[in-house]
C-alpha cells in the first residue's frame, strides 16, 4: 500500500477591504465555511483545525463550527510563514492518520486594527510572541519596531553587496500590480503603476519606497487538507500537497547577530521541499511568493534555487515573472496588489491555477505551483502543489 | 521626547546589558570556558554550551555592517527625529548589534564605515550606545 498523500480539497476566502467593523474571527468563520462547502464537506467533518498564531484559537473555531471531535489541533508561530507552514503540519497530520480533514485558516484586520476607532473594543491586536524581547530591549529604544525596518537592514546590505537596481524590486512592485488588474478581488485593480511612479514615490525606510511595502487589509482565507484519496470523492478536483517544508534564519529571534544576515528561512526549508516533491523550482509553472515587501521576493527566487546570489535583479527582467512570462509569479496581484492575508490568498490562487479555474489570471496548462510564506524575522516556509 | 521608548527589560540578562550602558560602559557576554563574545545576551554559548561568562568590555571600535534611514516612522516619539538610521554595527570582538548614528549625517552612511561608540543620555538612569564615524586624526 502506497503511503497517504494530503491535498487540499477546499478553499474559501473573504471580500479583502480596507476598513472594517468585524472581528477577526468573523472574518475566518466566513472564510472557514466557504472552504468546508467548497470541499462539499459538513461542518461536523472537519476534526482537526490550525488557527493562525493570533486573534482566535482552536477551541473558539471548534465551539463556532459545532466541530464536537476535534482530533487535532496545532498553531505555527512562525508570523507570515505560519499559513504555509501550517499546510505542511496538517499535510503531516493526514500522512499519520492523526485527522481525517483539517481546516486551516488565517484571517485579521491589517488595516482596521491599526487604526482603532476611539471607544473601540477590540481584541485584534498583535502579538510579537517570541520576538518581544528582543524588540522592546534592544530595537524599540532606537526606533525600530516594524518589520519594514527590520527587514530592510537585511535588504541595505543585499542590494549593496550585489548592486541591485530599483528597478528590480520595481519590476516585482509592477507584475503584482499588473496582475490584480485581471482580479476581482484585488483591493488595487483599477490602480495601475508604472514604474515612473514606483521610483518617484516617498520613502518608508530605506530601501523601500512605498510600493515596496505590501497593503494592510481586513479579511480571511482557508483551505481545507485531506487525504488525496478521499479528496477524490469529494466535489472539487484535488490538488497534492508534494512537499511542504519550513526553516529559520540562525538566530531567528534576532537579525544583527545572523553570520550571514541574507540567508533567509527559506534558503533552509527549500531544499527539503523540492526534493520530498522530487522537483527542482524552475519545474514550477507559476510561483506563489511571499511578498510583504518587493525585496523579500527577490531574496526568495534566490532562495529557491530558480538563481544565484545577487542575480534575481536579472531574473525578474523583460517580463518574465509577469503572465506570459516563463514564471509568473502572485498571479492574484500578491500581497503587494491583492489583499496581506498571512500568504494563504497565495495558496488559494495556487488551487485555483492547478484546477484551470484562475480566470483571465490562468496559467495555460498549470500542473505545478510553488507557494512560500516568511514571516517573523526572515522565517521561511514552502509548499509544492501539484495537479493530481 | 518624554514618550521615546527606553529599554524596560524583564529579563536579567537584558537589563545588565542596560545596566552598564547606563555606566557608559559597552559590555558584551564573553564565554568563561571558551572566551566567545555573544550579543543578543543569552543564558548559554552557542558554540561550547557553557553556562559561564563574565561581561567584559567591548573597544567600542567596529564597522557599519548594515543599516534604514526610516522616514515614516511608527513610533510618534521618533518623529521630530526623522529621517533616521538604525545602524547594525559589527564590533572588533565580533558581535553585532543595532545602535543609532551619532555625529554624522546618514548620507554619510556606507558599508563597513569605521565607527566608534558615545553614549546618549536618555534621563538619569539610561545611556543609549550610538556609534559616530572615526575621523583620521
Amino acid at each position: 500500500m502506497s503511503r497517504i498523500r494530503a491535498a487540499i480539497v477546499g478553499i474559501g476566502e473573504t471580500d479583502y477591504v480596507r476598513g472594517s467593523e468585524r472581528s477577526a474571527v468573523d472574518w475566518m468563520l466566513e472564510a472557514g465555511t466557504a472552504a468546508i462547502a467548497d470541499a462539499g464537506l459538513a461542518r461536523k467533518d472537519i476534526d482537526g483545525l490550525i488557527p493562525p498564531p493570533a486573534y482566535t484559537t482552536a477551541e473558539e473555531l471548534a465551539a463556532n463550527l459545532g466541530i464536537e471531535d476535534l482530533r487535532f489541533a496545532s498553531t505555527v508561530h512562525m508570523g507570515g510563514a505560519s499559513p504555509i507552514a501550517a499546510i505542511g503540519h496538517a499535510a503531516r497530520a493526514i500522512e499519520a492518520g492523526a485527522a481525517r480533514h483539517i481546516l486551516v485558516t488565517v484571517g485579521w484586520n491589517g488595516y482596521s486594527a491599526m487604526r482603532p476607532k476611539p471607544g473601540s473594543r477590540r481584541r485584534d491586536r498583535l502579538s510579537l510572541a517570541a520576538l518581544e524581547r528582543t524588540v522592546r530591549d534592544f530595537y524599540m529604544p532606537y526606533g525600530v519596531i516594524s518589520a519594514a525596518q527590520m527587514y530592510a537592514w537585511i535588504m541595505t546590505r543585499y542590494k549593496l553587496l550585489y548592486a541591485i537596481p530599483d528597478e528590480a524590486a520595481g519590476a516585482v512592485a509592477l507584475a503584482c500590480r499588473k496582475h490584480a488588474q485581471l482580479n476581482s478581488r484585488a483591493v488595487m485593480r483599477g490602480r495601475e503603476l508604472t514604474m515612473a511612479q514606483y521610483l518617484s514615490a516617498r520613502w518608508i525606510s530605506e530601501p523601500f519606497r512605498l510600493f515596496d511595502c505590501c497593503l494592510e487589509t481586513d479579511g480571511a482565507c482557508a483551505v481545507v487538507v485531506s487525504s488525496a484519496e478521499r479528496g477524490r470523492d469529494l466535489r472539487r478536483p484535488t490538488v497534492a500537497v508534494l512537499g511542504a517544508a519550513e526553516g529559520h534564519p540562525y538566530p531567528a529571534d534576532d537579525v544583527p547577530s545572523r553570520p550571514d544576515l541574507l540567508r533567509i528561512g527559506l534558503h533552509w526549508a527549500a531544499p527539503r521541499a523540492l526534493a520530498q516533491a522530487g522537483v527542482r523550482a524552475e519545474d514550477a509553472d507559476f510561483l506563489g511568493l511571499y511578498d510583504c515587501f518587493t525585496y523579500t521576493v527577490l531574496l526568495q527566487i534566490e532562495a529557491l534555487g530558480l538563481c544565484g546570489p545577487g542575480e534575481a535583479a536579472g531574473f525578474v527582467k523583460n517580463g518574465r515573472i509577469e503572465l506570459g512570462g516563463d514564471m509568473p509569479v502572485n498571479t492574484h496581484g500578491g500581497l503587494l496588489s491583492q489583499a496581506h492575508v498571512w500568504g494563504m490568498n497565495h495558496v488559494v490562487e495556487a488551487v485555483r491555477q492547478l484546477r484551470g479555474e484562475a480566470g483571465a489570471a490562468q496559467v495555460e496548462g498549470a500542473r505545478l505551483g510553488i507557494v512560500t510564506g516568511w514571516g517573523d524575522l526572515g522565517d521561511g516556509s514552502v509548499a509544492v502543489l501539484g495537479r493530481t | 521626547m518624554s514618550d521615546r521608548p527606553l529599554p524596560q527589560p524583564d529579563d536579567d540578562l537584558d537589563a545588565a546589558f542596560w545596566q552598564h550602558c547606563a555606566r557608559e560602559e559597552l559590555r558584551f557576554q564573553r564565554c568563561g570556558n571558551c572566551g566567545t563574545w555573544r550579543h543578543l545576551p543569552r543564558l548559554r554559548c552557542a558554540s561550547c554550551g557553557s553556562g559561564e561568562f563574565a561581561w567584559e568590555r567591548s573597544s567600542g571600535r567596529g564597522r557599519v555592517y548594515s543599516w534604514t534611514v526610516t522616514h515614516q516612522s511608527p513610533i510618534p516619539a521618533f518623529a521630530p527625529r526623522l529621517p533616521f538610521a538604525a545602524l547594525v554595527v559589527e564590533l572588533e570582538e565580533g558581535v553585532r548589534m543595532v545602535a543609532g548614528l551619532a555625529e554624522a549625517d546618514v548620507r554619510e552612511l556606507r558599508l563597513d564605515l569605521p565607527v566608534e561608540v558615545v553614549f546618549e543620555r536618555v534621563g538619569a538612569d539610561a545611556a543609549l550606545p550610538s556609534f559616530r564615524p572615526r575621523r583620521a586624526s
